[in-house]
């Protein structure tokens, strides 16, 4: 009995830990479920006017002055307040379709296109612009739109040296190179 | 009147220059290609080309920038037409009868009306600017800090009323770009706002990686993903001529579409879109045959494209004769003369003539250039649209991180291009408008400069706003526009609780 408490205990402990787990997932689709059937409008309105709530904040970290003397903070935190008002117009004006009719599709492959942005900020200034264009193509080539590796690998290299030749050498735009002047 | 025929001589002395005639073309060629790709609008292909005419005199630049924008005008007509693509928002309209006339075995008059129409609108309407600028510019010497301030505030309500969106959403991202604009240092106390150390950011968010991330990143994070474009008609030289029953129908709607596309050129907002909607609306609404708008009516493709093309050329008012622009495109346009050094505003007719009225006779030159041109050669600059959409996306992309990193070789506009994509992406799918952003990011230092220097005048007295004849005038306009366009949401705010929750 006293052998076998711990046992029944444990037993006891995870299947508890299991209706919570399942009680805390219930809790989270049906909070996330209750987001997707919010308005759309209801929802972008409330991230403005929190959005406000921070502009107005970092505003008035400036000095703002007075009314017939506004300082530099003055005119930040009025367009705040103006944006704050206008998003409390948007989140109690309007009925519209829920969050959940919004279609995300793409939004994949709209990560992996903003990820090679980020990349290409990253990298222009440190591998040169030919290699970064040529990285990126390849990358959303090849690997994103699933092209044969070497139909990806001749575009990308046609793209980055003849935007080069355009932009560097005949329109005399300064752009980086990268290592061994590449 | 003698003055400005002499003036206009002058241009076209400049204009018509081997070298002027050629960046013309080149614009007008490049315009219709970045035009015809759905993805790159007028004002992405003019932003990602900016760094292109660093090299260029001044005059160049204008008329090279100004060539790609009529030229992106008319290739956006072209693919709506053959393909019912609008390859940029103001051929929305033209779509509708476009594509119908197209499947009736019309497509090549479509094409040819559409011409026609944008070369007689064009044309009209650059006669309009050249009459109209002047005297504007002269009126705008009289105008003082109250002036600029009310004339702003009119222009931003303006774009937020007429923009065909929801009122309250457009004037939010206005409100944001206003904000977005304060980023850097104050003029007036040399206070550096919202900077986080950031050197970079002391000059404030350029325009073009704003203008850039809002409207080409977030467009190709829209569409990215998108299957092999559709099959493409091409309508043989034979096929171009339209009959004379159709040249008949086409002639009235033509002149209305010129007309009202000048006068809402001028008002300042994405007039070209808004434009092309009234144009149609008008044309269906007087039509002795409203049944037949849908089906191929040639009313539907020429009132909206004269319209586009006349208000585009009318945007340029206030942009020359006040150095204010009336759009996100007049403002990359007024952005590029400035990286020449070149101060827009009244004075510049005085101080650039040959800039200035250059630039007006190379528009007579580009739609000459654009009827000559494009009609020809429609069946290779469509050739454009059978690269499939998998390597034109990211093609597109990293002229997007080109374009913005050449402006000012600086690697934190690639950053800021990047955070506005990210940022049109998401305000895109809640069906907010980014154009006003744009907008706002330009105008914020006019206008907060224009306030703070009207306070200075009156020592801190609001009532130098309404005690002057012009700014009192603009406010009270800008006031009924507010009522008007914020009544009905006032009438409808009993309804704020029940939707709300709150009441059963």
């Amino acid at each position: 009995m006293r052998r076998g408490l711990p046992g029944r205990c444990a037993a006891s402990g995870a299947s508890k830990k299991r209706r919570t787990d399942r009680r805390a997932l219930e809790y989270f689709s049906m909070n996330w479920r209750g987001v997707g059937q919010l308005a759309r409008d209801r929802l972008a309105g409330a991230a403005l006017i929190a959005l406000a709530c921070v502009m107005a904040w970092e505003a008035t970290r400036l000095p703002v002055g007075s009314l017939a003397a506004p300082g530099p903070g003055y005119w930040p935190l009025a367009l705040a307040i103006a944006l704050g008002g206008f998003a409390a117009i948007v989140f109690l004006a309007r009925t519209s379709p829920p969050v959940e009719q919004i279609g995300w599709k793409e939004a994949p492959r709209a990560a992996v296109v903003l990820a090679a942005c980020v990349f290409a900020a990253l990298a222009i200034e440190r591998l040169g612009y030919r290699l970064t264009v040529f990285a990126v193509l390849v990358v959303l080539l090849a690997v994103v739109e699933r092209r044969h590796p070497a139909a990806a690998m001749a575009v990308a290299l046609a793209i980055a040296l003849g935007s080069y030749f355009l932009f560097a050498d005949l329109l005399r735009v300064p752009l980086p190179r990268g290592p061994a002047g590449i | 009147m003698i003055d400005t025929v002499y003036n206009l001589m002058t241009g076209f002395s400049v204009a018509l220059q081997p070298q002027m005639l050629l960046f013309a073309t080149v614009g007008c060629i490049i315009g219709t290609l970045v035009g015809m790709l759905p993805g790159v609008g007028p004002l992405a292909g003019i932003s990602l080309l900016l760094p292109a005419t660093f090299g260029l005199d001044p005059t160049t630049a204008i008329i090279l920038l100004g060539g790609i924008y009529y030229g992106a005008m008319y290739g956006g007509s072209t693919t709506s037409i053959l393909m019912r693509i609008p390859g940029e928002a103001a051929s929305v309209m033209t779509c509708i009868d476009g594509y119908a006339m197209t499947q009736n075995g019309r497509g090549g008059p479509a094409l040819t009306i559409a011409a026609i129409g944008s070369f007689v609108a064009g044309t009209i309407s650059v006669i309009g600017l050249m009459l109209l600028a002047p005297p504007l510019a002269a009126l705008a010497l009289r105008f003082g800090p109250p002036e600029y301030f009310a004339l702003l505030t009119l222009g931003l309500l303006v774009l937020a009323v007429m923009s065909g969106g929801s009122t309250p959403k457009t004037l939010a991202m206005a409100a944001l770009g206003l904000f977005l604009g304060t980023i850097g240092i104050d003029l007036m106390t040399g206070f550096f706002r919202f900077q986080y150390g950031v050197v970079e950011l002391s000059d404030g968010l350029g325009i073009v990686p704003v203008a850039v991330g809002l409207f080409g990143i977030s467009e190709i994070m829209l569409t990215a993903g998108r299957e092999n474009p559709p099959v493409v008609q091409k309508p043989k030289l034979r096929d171009l001529p339209p009959s004379a029953v159709e040249l008949r129908q086409a002639a009235a709607p033509v002149a209305r579409g010129t007309v009202l596309g000048f006068l809402i050129g001028i008002i300042p907002g994405s007039a070209h879109i808004i434009s092309a909607f009234v144009s149609y609306a008008l044309e269906r609404r007087i039509s002795k045959h409203p049944e037949r708008f849908g089906h191929g009516a040639v009313a539907g493709v020429a009132g909206p494209e004269s319209a586009n093309n006349a208000a585009a050329c009318g945007a340029f008012v206030p942009m020359l004769a006040l150095g204010v622009p009336s759009g996100p495109i007049p403002a990359v346009m007024l952005a590029a003369l400035m990286v020449h050094g070149i101060a827009p505003g009244p004075l510049l007719m005085d101080q650039e003539p040959r800039l200035f009225w250059g630039f007006i006779a190379s528009m007579y030159v580009g739609n000459l250039v654009l009827l000559i041109l494009n009609l020809p050669l429609v069946g290779l600059f469509i050739n454009l649209l059978r690269i499939p959409y998998a390597y034109l996306y990211p093609a597109i992309a990293v002229f997007c991180v080109l374009g913005v990193y050449a402006v000012n070789q600086n690697v934190v506009d690639v950053w800021i291009m990047v955070a506005m994509g990210a940022l049109g992406y998401v305000l895109r799918k809640f069906d907010f408008e980014v154009a006003p952003i744009v907008l706002g990011v330009v105008l914020s230092p006019m206008l907060e400069t224009a306030l703070r220097q009207s306070l200075a005048m009156s020592s801190g007295d609001y009532a130098i706003l309404i005690q002057r004849p012009i700014s009192a005038t603009m406010l009270a306009l800008t006031a009924s526009l507010c009522i008007v366009a914020l009544a009905p949401i006032l009438r409808d705010a009993d309804g704020w609780r029940r939707r709300l929750g709150l009441e059963r």
